[in-house]
């Protein structure tokens, strides 16, 4: 009898700390949902699986290495866009919910689809990063609380290719009598450079000769029978997808030499050069981030990743390009917000409300970069209330036939003229819709 | 069985030109609409009612529209999205630019304004046929597409071209709700539905169907051809402006025309291909397969298939079984959904007897 309830009572509490157990697991299981919007087919699919490819891997590298951010564990689910419009507000609706705490951020990689969900993301609370696309005048935070276009925008680029040409020259009072021809994609995309090029133009007295290419752009030869008659200096290649290849091409059977052509960062990557075979060669464009796979963040998805076949590239070759490492960026991003967030917030999963706040005070200091292992890989930023964009930074890049080499350091943009017509755009949305801005002293 | 018509008698007109002459029918048609606009808002979650039934609702009017062009008057058309973007950016100018502007009136005049544009790329068809008039209306496509975006009035000069969508407030009533926002979107496509029914089954109609099936021996009979086809044209695009503007208004509230192109009018022209040519009923078979499968695929393949295949072979394994099904549907029954659906009323008349 003595025995029986001996063994019963050591049952129980074995049962009792194996309950403790299974509890402690429960409360550990501490998740942080990230919906990813991804595109893997389609005429951009390229970006879409190197950058997402990137992310992915990086938000892998933070879980094996370092246990998740604060021991909370990264989850994340993919939802096909096909970078359709309709297609990308239902999976944001279908990714709202999910997760503990519902998505912690969306991040679509297509203009269109950031415009289609623009007005939705105040309402459910979810912050919108838009890192080198999207909506410019998003930059000014007192009108657009929850969508951040980071780093840099078409505006501040537009800006900075000025600058470089005008490096180029010799200096920006040499670009007087220039003139630079921008062939562009004639969508809403490419129409977002003439703006603050024509001022620009006033500004430094050079020509400006606006090239429309039609959609999706592999035929352009009257817009280069045009350039061959207009003599410009300079051609900017405002261009995304087909468009990038083809006019290199053309460029290289105009004649027109490809040192002179400067492309935006949705024209410098591998897949726009590689496909021009040695057209190519000499172009130059811009980036937010550089390639390379031998940055130590690059190396430690290598070591941690891919050596335990985690990886989520299935041409690893491409790990180190350039879409692939504007992954990582948005990965470092999207880590980094939350990190600040749980500085504030606790060690626990976070709310899209407390992520807002971290992507709102997000401070990657050249410090940070170091520790991160990305110095040189990506720009220094800071975002505050007011200023959603945080940088405005960014490098040069030339194909050297056979992979891009970084030639210029970071160029600012001339935030002095940008930032005004950003204001001025903002404050006419906000005015269409009804949106007293906030006032950023009162922000905590 | 229980769907036989025996012993239901005609004693009047009335009953004998009644749209669902089978009592049947019309029970299950108020059961359809009784559970849409009863029990859907009062069961459903923000996901299926937001990202799943407004679009399907949508696109079946704007499927309805070509429906009535291309399935009954039997006029090819590509422009379908064009005409929706000409509806949605024309509310969207009626509600900006004149004050105390009704929404309802301004989806209305976006819809004119649609069939406006809608007769003048239809004036080709009065000379030219079949492949050749989808040519012309490929024109209204990339011409209206083009005109969008080159021209910054219509989008009040917005940098990047894109409208942002007022709110939608009738009657001092604001519809902010997912589920308003539905029972607005199921309401004005029931009406417009109904209307499109009793339009094919009436005069119009009919005239419609000679043309389509033979616009000499039309015109013999009396016919006026140009009338008809350019009504044609009128009609189909006030539906599909109509969806247009709602499609702006309801669902996705910041379009840019770039969103209008031909591949939302082939996708369109698929609906009706797929669900039925010349069949309203069609219109919402074909628009709930084009938009609900591929979605019930990604929910498939990211729910099963994720860590077993590589994420960009399930991605394109979707649009390879998507294809498939198309094919599979198109071999089994070329005149589409809505013919099976006929085909299977036919049977329940004689069940359980074969013959």
């Amino acid at each position: 009898m003595m025995k029986t309830s001996k063994t019963l009572s050591r049952a129980l509490i074995a049962a009792g700390l194996l309950a403790g157990v299974v509890a402690d697991a429960a409360a550990q299981a501490k998740e942080q949902f990230v919906g990813l919007p991804s595109y893997r087919v389609g005429a951009y699919a390229a970006g879409g699986s190197g950058i997402y490819g990137g992310w992915i891997d990086y938000m892998m590298l933070i879980n094996e290495r370092d246990g998740g951010v604060g021991g909370v564990k990264l989850t994340w689910e993919e939802c096909e866009t096909e970078y359709n419009n309709a297609r990308g507000v239902e999976c944001y609706e279908r990714m709202k919910k999910k997760g503990s705490t519902g998505n912690s951020v969306f991040q679509p990689l297509s203009t269109g689809i950031t415009y289609s969900v623009l007005d939705k993301v105040p309402v459910d609370k979810i912050p919108m990063v838009t890192i080198g696309y999207g909506r410019t005048d998003a930059a000014d935070g007192r009108v657009f609380p929850w969508v951040f276009p980071m780093i840099t925008t078409y505006w501040s680029q537009a800006t900075t290719m000025v600058k470089y040409i005008g490096a180029k020259e010799g200096g920006l009072d040499k670009l007087k009598g220039k003139k630079i021809a921008y062939l562009y994609h004639d969508s809403a995309y490419g129409k977002e450079g003439i703006a603050v090029l024509e001022k620009q133009a006033q500004k430094y007295g050079f020509t400006f000769v606006p090239l429309a290419v039609a959609h999706p752009g592999n035929e352009q030869q009257s817009q280069w029978l045009k350039i061959r008659q207009e003599k410009p200096d300079w051609v900017i290649l405002w261009g995304w997808g087909v468009m990038n290849p083809t006019a290199l091409k053309s460029a290289a059977k105009t004649g027109f030499p490809r040192e002179k052509m400067v492309g935006v960062w949705w024209s410098g990557a591998e897949e726009d050069t590689i496909p021009a075979g040695d057209a190519a060669k000499g172009f130059t464009a811009a980036g937010f981030n550089v390639p390379g796979a031998n940055y130590p963040v690059v190396k430690a998805i290598q070591d941690n990743v891919y050596k335990k076949n985690k990886g989520n590239m299935e041409d690893k070759s491409r790990v180190g390009s350039v879409y692939y490492n504007r992954g990582v960026v948005h990965g470092i991003i999207t880590v980094e917000a939350m990190r600040t967030a749980q500085a504030k917030y606790g060690k626990r999963p976070l709310s899209g409300d407390e992520m807002r706040w971290g992507f709102e005070h997000l401070n990657i200091d050249a410090k940070r970069l170091k520790e991160l292992g990305a110095e040189g890989f990506m720009p220094d930023m800071k975002i505050s209330c007011a200023d959603h964009e945080g940088s405005g930074k960014v490098k040069y890049q030339q194909w050297d036939g056979k992979q891009w080499q970084v030639v210029s350091d970071w160029i600012d943009a001339d935030r002095e003229m940008v930032r005004p017509m950003i204001e001025e755009s903002a404050a006419k949305y906000a005015k269409e819709k009804n949106i007293t801005p906030r006032d950023c002293s009162k922000e905590s | 069985m229980f769907y036989r018509e025996a012993g239901q008698f005609k004693t009047s007109y009335a009953a004998d030109q009644q749209i669902f002459p089978i009592t049947q029918d019309r029970i299950g048609v108020l059961l359809i609409l009784a559970i849409a606009f009863i029990a859907v808002p009062a069961l459903s979650n923000e996901y299926w009612i937001k990202a799943i039934l407004i679009p399907f609702l949508i696109f079946s009017l704007a499927a309805l529209g070509l429906n009535i062009l291309t399935g009954y008057a039997g006029q090819l058309s590509l422009g379908s999205a064009a005409f929706m973007a000409v509806g949605a950016f024309a509310s969207y100018n009626f509600m900006l630019r004149i004050d105390g502007m009704p929404i309802l009136l301004a989806f209305v005049l976006g819809g004119l304004a649609a069939a406006a544009v809608g007769i003048a790329f239809g004036l080709p068809s009065l000379r030219i046929k079949g492949f050749y008039l989808a040519v012309a209306t490929l024109a209204a496509q990339f011409f209206i597409v083009w005109a969008l975006t080159k021209f910054g009035w219509f989008s009040n000069y917005s940098s990047s071209g894109v409208i942002t969508a007022q709110e939608i407030e009738i009657f001092g009533f604001r519809f902010l709700s997912p589920e308003s926002k539905y029972l607005l979107v199921l309401s004005i496509v029931v009406l417009l539905a109904l209307a499109a029914k009793n339009m094919v089954r009436s005069s119009v109609g009919r005239a419609w169907m000679a043309v389509r099936d033979m616009d000499v021996a039309a015109e013999v009979i009396g016919i006026k051809i140009m009338q008809t086809k350019l009504l044609a044209f009128a009609v189909s695009s006030f539906y599909c402006g109509v969806a247009g503007a709602l499609y702006a208004y309801a669902y996705i509230g910041t379009v840019e025309p770039e969103g209008f192109n031909l591949d939302l009018s082939f996708k369109i022209l698929f609906m009706i291909i797929i669900g039925g040519v010349g069949s309203i009923v069609g219109a919402f078979l074909g628009a709930a397969f084009i938009v609900l499968l591929p979605i019930g695929l990604d929910v498939l393949v990211q729910g099963w298939l994720v860590g077993i295949v590589p994420p960009s072979i399930s991605s394109n394994l979707q649009l390879i079984v998507f294809g498939g099904l198309i094919i599979f549907f198109l071999i089994v029954e070329p005149h589409g959904l809505a013919r099976l659906w006929q085909i299977a009323k036919e049977k329940l008349r004689l069940w359980p007897f074969p013959h």
